[in-house]
Order: C-alpha cells, then sequence, then structure tokens
C-alpha cells in the first residue's frame, strides 16, 4: 500500500485537474456536438497568462482573478470568432476551425515565449509540501479533488436551477426548436464557453503548479485526456466527466508506477518500461469505451433518422 | 423540347482536351524539374521545397481520399507515416552501419538491408495491415468519434515505437539514420562527382506514380463507391454498397499511401524519430487538404507546394530581424512566420472554405474554358 | 402461400419499438409476383418503419421478415426491450436473423426514400452508375488499374439507357443536386432500378407532386412494373394514385393493421374512414 499510496494521491490530484477541462468540453459537445480540440490549448494559454501575469508583479489576490477573466474572455471571443461564423457549415468545417485556433495559439504562445520552457510561479498555500502517511506531497494534491467537487457541485447547481442553466439543458436537447421558443442560442453557447474557459483556467492553476513549467505544447496532452475523460464519462454529461477524469487520471499514474510497484511488490525483478505505455493506456481506454458502449458511462442514446 | 428515349451509342472513350493538357502539363512539370536539378546548385531552398512538397503532396492527397472523398473523418495520418518510416528506416539500414546506429541494443536484431524500392512498397503495406487492424473496430464509429480515436491510435503506435523493449527492432527512442536518402538517388562516377543529379526528380516520380494510382482509384467503380459513402451513407448503403467492406478499404489505401509518404519522409529527413511524429503533424496534414480544397487531389498537391515553400523559405524572412535602412521593422523575429501562417489558415478555414480548387480538377479547369467558347459559339 | 400465386415478401407479426414507443405493432402481410400493393395510413402510422424494416435498416423487435420464403430477419427482445416489450407474439421467433440494407439491396431489393437521397455531389449518371457497382464483377484492383474497361464501358452505356428511358438523359452529367424536385424523384428511381430489382419499395413518390405529375407518375410506375418485371410496394398519400394502380391495400393506424383489400374494399372500410377522418367520442 505504502508503495501505491503517493501514485494513487497523484492520481486523484491530477484527476481532479482533468476534470476541470473536461467539463468545458463536454458541456461545449452538449450544446453544439464540436470536439472544442482548441480547449486544451486555452487551459495552455491560462498558464502563460499567469506566468506573465505574475512576473509584472501583480499581487496573487489580483493575478490570479485577473487570469481566470482573460481565459474566460478568451474563451468567449474563439466562440464568437471561429465557431459562430459556421454555425450551418458541416461539422467538419468546425472541427478543422477548432483544430486551427488549437493551431494558432501554440504558434501564438510560441512566438512570445521563444519556444522556451517558462517557470510557473509558486503560490504560497497550494505549492507547500505535506506529507500524508508514508507520502511526501505537494498541497495542491489535496486541495485539487476538493475544489473540483465544490465547483462541479456550484455548477450543476446553476444547470439544474437557474434560468440559464434551464436554457443550457433545452439547447442540449434540441437546438432549432429551444431558438423557435425564444432562447437566445448565442448568449447560451458563449455563457458556456466562457465557464468552460473559467474552469480550464482553474485547472491551469492546480496543474501548472504541480507540473511548474509551461511551453506551447502543454495544453494538448491534458487537453486530449480530459476530452477522452468526458467521452468515457458520456460526453454532454457533467457527472460523467467527472467520473471519467479522475478514473483517467488514477489509472495513468498507477501505471506510471507500475514498475516500481511491481518490482516493489516482487513480482518482476527488472524495470519493464511499461511507462511508455501510461498515455497509450488512455487511449486504448477510448477506444474499448468506443466500442463497448459508444455513449460513454452515463451518455444517453440517440438514433439518426431515416 | 423532347428527349429522346434512346440514348446515343458511346463513341470508343477519347480521352477529354482537358485530360490531355493536364498530361502535358504534367509532363511538363516533370521536364523543369529534371533540367532546374542539372543547373541550379543542389543547395537551393528550392529543392529542399519540391523535394518535401512531392512528400506532403502524396501523404495529403491520401488523406484527402479519405477525409474528402469517403467522408471518413481520420487523424491517424502521423501514425501510418510513423509506420512506414520506421518500415522503410529498420529495413534498408545496410548491414555494415547496423552495429552504429543500434549501438545501444548491440546492432539490432535485423542483419540484412532490402533495397530501396521493395522497402518502400513494404512500408506501404504495413501501414495498410496496421490500418487493417485498427479499422475493425473503429471504422464502425461516426465523424468525430472516429477522429478521436484515430488520432488516439496514433498516439498509441507512437509510443509503442518508443519502448524499450522493442529496442532491437526500433532502436526505442534513439533515432533510427544511415539508411538511403534522396541524395543517394543521384548517379555518382568513380571519384564520387555526380554525374546526374536525380535527388529531386526521383522523389517526383514516386509521389507522381502514387497519385496517379490514387487518381486512377477514384475514377473508378470503387472510387464512385467511396463518393457515394461521402455523400449519403445509408442511401449507399440502400444500393447494395458494403459499408464495413468499403470503408476498410478506403483507409487501408489510405493508410498505404501514407506509409510511401512517411517512407520518403524519412528519406528527405536522412532521419527518422517516433517523437517527431506528433498530432500537429496530422493537422499540418488536415490543414494542407483544407487549404487546396476538400475532395481535389489537384488542390492538395498545390497546397502541400504552397504550404511547404511558404514554411521553409519564403516566408522564411519574418523570423529575422529585418531593417529597411536604420529602421527595424517591428514583430518579426523567431516564430513570427508561424503566426502569419496561422492567421492566413484561419482566413481561408473561416471565409474560404472551399480552399483553392474547391472539389475541382486540373482538367475540369480547361473544360469550363472548352464549354464557353462552345456555348458562345451556339449563340453566334 | 396460396393456389399458383408465388409471395414474394411476408411480413410475420413483426413489431419495431423504440424505448416505449410501438411504431409497428404486429404487422402481417404479404405481397405477391407481380403485383402493386400500397402501404397508407395517417402521418407517424408506422409506414416507413416497417419499410425500414423489409430493407434491413432496423432489426425487428419481434417477428419475421421472408424474401421468397427465406428469412431475412427476424428478432425477438432482447436486453432491456425484454421488459419493455409491450408487443404480442413473444417467444415464437427464436433464433435472431438480420441482414444489412445492402445485403437485402443484393436480393434484389431496391427501395427510393421518402426525403430523396440523392448522391448530390455527384453526376446524374454518377448516381446511377454508383448502383451498378454491387453487379460488377471486378475487383478492387482490376478497377483500380483499369483493366475493367469492357465492363466499366457497358455499365455506362447501360445506366445512359436506363436514364434516357427516364427522361433524364439530357442531364446525365449535371449535378444530382442541382436537378429539379420532380427530376430528382425520378433519379431516385432510375437508381433503385440500376440496382436490378426484382422487388421495388417506392416511399411517397410522389410528395410533392401537383396532380398533373401525379397522373404521369401513375403511367410511370406502371410501365416500369411491365418493362422490368417488377414487383411494387409503395407508401403513398396521394389517394388517387394509389386507388388508381394498386392491387391491393393495406391501411396502418397507430402502428396496427386496420384493413386490408382492393381499392373499392378500402374505400368502403368504415374503420379506415374512421381512422383518417377521425371519430367524435362523446
Amino acid at each position: 500500500m505504502s508503495t501505491v499510496l503517493p501514485y494513487l494521491l497523484s492520481g486523484i490530484s491530477v484527476g481532479g485537474q482533468y476534470a476541470l477541462i473536461a467539463i468545458g468540453y463536454t458541456m461545449v459537445y452538449g450544446i453544439l456536438r464540436l470536439i472544442n480540440f482548441a480547449h486544451g490549448d486555452v487551459f495552455m494559454v491560462a498558464g502563460i497568462l499567469m506566468v506573465y501575469i505574475s512576473a509584472s508583479g501583480l499581487p496573487l489576490y489580483v493575478s490570479i482573478p485577473l487570469v481566470l477573466v482573460l481565459t474566460a474572455l478568451i474563451g468567449f471571443v474563439i466562440e464568437r470568432v471561429a465557431y459562430k461564423p459556421l454555425r450551418t457549415a458541416p461539422r467538419m468545417s468546425i472541427m478543422i476551425s477548432a483544430i486551427g485556433v488549437s493551431y494558432t495559439l501554440q504558434n501564438l504562445v510560441l512566438y512570445i515565449t521563444g519556444g522556451l520552457n517558462q517557470y510557473y510561479p509558486s503560490i504560497p498555500f497550494i505549492s507547500e509540501s505535506v506529507t500524508i502517511g508514508t507520502a511526501t506531497t505537494k498541497m495542491v494534491t489535496i486541495v485539487t479533488p476538493i475544489l473540483t467537487l465544490i465547483l462541479v457541485v456550484a455548477l450543476v447547481l446553476l444547470i439544474n436551477h437557474t434560468k440559464i442553466g434551464m436554457a443550457m439543458r433545452a439547447v442540449s436537447k434540441d437546438f432549432e426548436t429551444s431558438q423557435l421558443m425564444g432562447i437566445k442560442i448565442n448568449s447560451v453557447i458563449s455563457i458556456t464557453f466562457v465557464i468552460g474557459s473559467f474552469l480550464a483556467g482553474v485547472g491551469s492553476i492546480l496543474y501548472f503548479t504541480n507540473y511548474t513549467t509551461v511551453i506551447q505544447t502543454s495544453g494538448s496532452m491534458p487537453g486530449l485526456k480530459a476530452f477522452i475523460a468526458a467521452v468515457f464519462g458520456g460526453i454532454g454529461s457533467i457527472p460523467g466527466a467527472v467520473v471519467g477524469a479522475f478514473i483517467i487520471g488514477i489509472c495513468e499514474n498507477l501505471i506510471k508506477g507500475l514498475d516500481v510497484i511491481l518490482i516493489k511488490s516482487g513480482v518482476t525483478k527488472q524495470m519493464l518500461g511499461l511507462t511508455t505505455f501510461s498515455d497509450a493506456f488512455t487511449f486504448a481506454l477510448l477506444i474499448i469505451i468506443l466500442i463497448v458502449k459508444p455513449t460513454g458511462l452515463f451518455g444517453e442514446k440517440t438514433t439518426d433518422k431515416v | 423540347m423532347t428527349i429522346p428515349e434512346k440514348a446515343p451509342r458511346m463513341q470508343s472513350t477519347k480521352p477529354s482536351l482537358g485530360a490531355v493538357l493536364t498530361g502535358v502539363i504534367v509532363l511538363l512539370i516533370y521536364a523543369a524539374v529534371f533540367l532546374l536539378e542539372q543547373i541550379v546548385p543542389p543547395t537551393s531552398m528550392l529543392f529542399t521545397v519540391l523535394k518535401k512538397g512531392a512528400t506532403y503532396a502524396l501523404v495529403a492527397v491520401s488523406m484527402n481520399l479519405l477525409n474528402g472523398f469517403t467522408g471518413l473523418f481520420s487523424l491517424g495520418q502521423a501514425g501510418f507515416m510513423l509506420i512506414g518510416a520506421y518500415t522503410y528506416a529498420i529495413l534498408t539500414i545496410p548491414a555494415e552501419s547496423r552495429a552504429v546506429v543500434y549501438q545501444y541494443y548491440d546492432g539490432g536484431l535485423i542483419q540484412f538491408a532490402l533495397s530501396v524500392i521493395p522497402a518502400l512498397i513494404l512500408a506501404g503495406l504495413m501501414a495498410a495491415a496496421f490500418a487493417f487492424l485498427i479499422g475493425l473496430p473503429v471504422l464502425r464509429l461516426k465523424s468525430d468519434y472516429l477522429a478521436i480515436a484515430t488520432l488516439g491510435f496514433a498516439e498509441i503506435i507512437r509510443s509503442i515505437f518508443q519502448w524499450d523493449k522493442l529496442g532491437a527492432i526500433t532502436n526505442g527512442s534513439n533515432m533510427l539514420r544511415l539508411f538511403p536518402t534522396f541524395n543517394d538517388f543521384n548517379l555518382k562516377n568513380a571519384q564520387g562527382e555526380v554525374t546526374l543529379y536525380l535527388s529531386t526528380t526521383i522523389p517526383f516520380l514516386i509521389a507522381g506514380v502514387c497519385i496517379g494510382l490514387i487518381v486512377l482509384l477514384l475514377h473508378s467503380s470503387y472510387g464512385r463507391a467511396f463518393m457515394s459513402i461521402r455523400d449519403d451513407e445509408i442511401a449507399a448503403e440502400a444500393m447494395g454498397i458494403n459499408l464495413a467492406r468499403h470503408k476498410q478499404q478506403a483507409f487501408c489505401i489510405s493508410s498505404f499511401f501514407a506509409g510511401v509518404g512517411g517512407a520518403m519522409l524519412a528519406m528527405y529527413q536522412n532521419s527518422v524519430q517516433a517523437k517527431s511524429f506528433t498530432s500537429a503533424m496530422t493537422y499540418e496534414i488536415l490543414l494542407i487538404v483544407v487549404i487546396g480544397g476538400i475532395g481535389s487531389v489537384t488542390g492538395s498537391c498545390l497546397s502541400s507546394f504552397l504550404f511547404v515553400a511558404c514554411s521553409e523559405w519564403w516566408l522564411r524572412f519574418l523570423d529575422q530581424k529585418q531593417m529597411i535602412g536604420t529602421w527595424e521593422v517591428p514583430l518579426l523575429r523567431n516564430g513570427f512566420r508561424l503566426v502569419v501562417f496561422s492567421i492566413i489558415i484561419m482566413i481561408v478555414v473561416l471565409f474560404f472554405r472551399q480552399g483553392i480548387m474547391g472539389t475541382r480538377e486540373l482538367p475540369d479547369l480547361f473544360r469550363k474554358q472548352t464549354e464557353k467558347a462552345q456555348k458562345g459559339g451556339a449563340v453566334k | 402461400m396460396t393456389g399458383g400465386v408465388k409471395t414474394i415478401l411476408e411480413l410475420e407479426n413483426v413489431t419495431m419499438q423504440f424505448g416505449g414507443v410501438v411504431a409497428v405493432d404486429s404487422l402481417s402481410m404479404h405481397v405477391d409476383k407481380g403485383e402493386i400493393v400500397a402501404l397508407i395510413g395517417p402521418n407517424g402510422a408506422g409506414k416507413t418503419t416497417a419499410f425500414n424494416v423489409v430493407t434491413g435498416v432496423y432489426a425487428p423487435t419481434n417477428g419475421c421478415v421472408k424474401l421468397r420464403g427465406k428469412i431475412i430477419a427476424q428478432g425477438h427482445p432482447t436486453g432491456k426491450m425484454k421488459k419493455l416489450y409491450a408487443g404480442s407474439h413473444i417467444g415464437e421467433y427464436g433464433h435472431l436473423v438480420s441482414s444489412t440494407p445492402d445485403k437485402i439491396t443484393e436480393m434484389g431489393v431496391a427501395r427510393t426514400f421518402q426525403n430523396i437521397r440523392l448522391f448530390k455531389g455527384m453526376t446524374v449518371l454518377e448516381n446511377v452508375l454508383v448502383a451498378r457497382h454491387m453487379r460488377m464483377k471486378a475487383g478492387l484492383f482490376s478497377a483500380a488499374f483499369h483493366l475493367n474497361r469492357q465492363e466499366e464501358k457497358r455499365i455506362r452505356q447501360e445506366s445512359l439507357d436506363l436514364l434516357y428511358l427516364l427522361g433524364l438523359g439530357d442531364v446525365a452529367d449535371e449535378k444530382a443536386a442541382s436537378l429539379p424536385y420532380g427530376k430528382q424523384r425520378y433519379l431516385e428511381i432510375a437508381r433503385a432500378l440500376a440496382t436490378e430489382p426484382r422487388l421495388l419499395l417506392l416511399d411517397e413518390p410522389a410528395a410533392g407532386m401537383n396532380p398533373q405529375e401525379t397522373d404521369e407518375l401513375s403511367d410511370f410506375i406502371r410501365k416500369i412494373k411491365d418493362d422490368f418485371k417488377l414487383t411494387i410496394f409503395l407508401i403513398e398519400h396521394h389517394m388517387n394514385l394509389v386507388m388508381g394502380i394498386s392491387d391491393r391495400i393495406y391501411v396502418l393506424d397507430f402502428g396496427r393493421l386496420i384493413a386490408e383489400g382492393t381499392p373499392e374494399e378500402i374505400q368502403a372500410n368504415p374503420d379506415v374512414i374512421a381512422a383518417y377522418l377521425g371519430v367524435d367520442e362523446e
């Protein structure tokens, strides 16, 4: 147990961070049926913003809210510029636009940073070390799951008990009809992007506190994994995305530690290099779930009309 | 006006004017490439662009076969290129060089070397074989799920090829090198001096033959079946088209050529490393296809050369400080080229969704001209 | 099977249920060789669903479909449907049989679609050529290397002949999407005929046509029936057309068969009149 514990802890922590990103994917997919390939890059940009804003000397109680607001704003602008003009276009066009946005954000950051690793500022309290049982870890490991759950509960309350939440649910059920019923589709979509990006911003603060450096490609892998978490949980379902993210975060970290765990428990004598497969595992999981249960753990079934 | 009930008997198939002109243009391009290679110094950027452009053109057309003609939104291209590149490299490294390349794996497992052409074909076949296995589960998925599943497979392939335990074959995460490259196509005399430059012409030939085969396929009954799947899956199935089989065929054929393209990329780069075949590479090829026009082979070829020329050559100046007199042009420094590039791409994606060619091909351009001329004549 | 008449298509207690909704409820019917049979009923009665079961788009929840006596689809409730199933004849259809739409087309059943589904990016001629693909002998390689020139030339000629026969010869090289609505409907039929069917299913072929066009269509359906030695099974709302050309008519209402008979019998049937006009319930 003592060998497994550190991996389990970091799994839960990473899982929480993936969850915060996954919500953005799942909400956008629920409403627009779009895989927002740029979402992982929004998450990365939030990290870069934090690097530059804190370097300008602003105190944390200003810089953190500022980063979150700017990230939300970026999400809003991306939707307005790159997705709104394509609302009636074929689905492939919007997906390509999303890939284009992802490419643009990465290249912009490459230009600004010169393609060098940027050191993420250490944030007091969550950067501090803490010891649980036999494992020593950063405070952020404990803060993440708690904060994630609080935000998710708040979001679910918002969706189920407010007018805008009702509008979101209506739009995700039937785009055209809700438009006919007088729902302002564009503002609902904008709010969805704002919420998704805001949560990705929170996720980025927690994630990069753990990983300490940001570079233009930092968003792609966490982004893809969070998306897989969303599919795994049943795309369109927020609890599904959260559960999926925790499962993926934990499994991935256990695989990273599998060599060490196997050796310490005496199953194998030498390193097998299984760490290489921690990313591959996530994708294998995706393919398995898509084949066995394409709607994911909590997804609803839809049928095509002939 | 009454329409005759009987169809006219068809003449023996005579190639249209457009087809003839296209053939002439293609021949001229080849002649020009060959001549340029003999005249212009081989260090010119022109050849970098032509070699890489030919490679990318093949890969872009192979992706277009899937995304543009069969309507399968697949993002696995980099993965299949990786398989092709590795297969080619592993099979062609000369036996005497293996000890150097596989220095951490005792010279590796394979101790023979094939010549270039069989290795290229095997590279394609290997990619197609992987595609067949991958296609069995994932081709049943719908558009965006298929995209993400194929992207996932490309990532899995990438990590498998870097796995330490397979090092005796793949050289783990180390580079594969010292295999025959484009420069080895140059004919040399006994003193090692080049007598005939072919290092650009041969890649053009390889890519040309492959693209030609794809075009022939698209103009066959199978090509029509693929396009019917793109236009309406349900109707295609009702017309007796076996969806699973035809999608699988399109997927394997596309991957075959992506594999050959990957092998060409290896020859161009002089070395291969699994970590460079990222999803960013797939995105780049997708954007080439989009700029050229989804569903146009001509467009994919044109935009490949444009894309490579801009990124390797014409827009390079954006990456360096430029002085006009004593005034330093602002913004210009490393990375600016890519920013400009991204903006151009976004403009194409948002405002010129048809790309350069839409779904038209080179012969169509001439057909428009001749039709106009004929109609004009009829009025007179 | 009665007398010397050969039954081509037979549905036996076919039930199609989506979740809790029973779209087709224990439908039994048959279509004999050389007949024109119509399936009518108010909107949402389950007509197109019945077509989709016959053509393999849906697997029946319960019951079976036979083509020339051979079972092509058979089902019984499984999984969650076991609890939800609201139909009858449970337990009569043991093993599951299913055929994909392309297999059924290969067996000689072609269809048109209510909401026209042409291959829009392709020309009129290519639309018909696609339907010949399945009947071609050339494999992938000989086709890709264009080694089957003779065959390709032959099917082009045949397809062109077919287009001329249907009055579409002059638009053979136009994009299918650019055709006027009426011609698109005819192209759908041309494409279905190109698959060499024995049984042709027409899903509301006269939808959106004016009375004159509908009359022309009636004549046309009779003509292709004779020319191509077809059996025709159609869904239609235009009563003039249905009553004019059908040998027999089946009437569906809320998924259930409420009447069956010749056009005269159907027109006099009180249940049918009630279903179409509604009855006052006090």
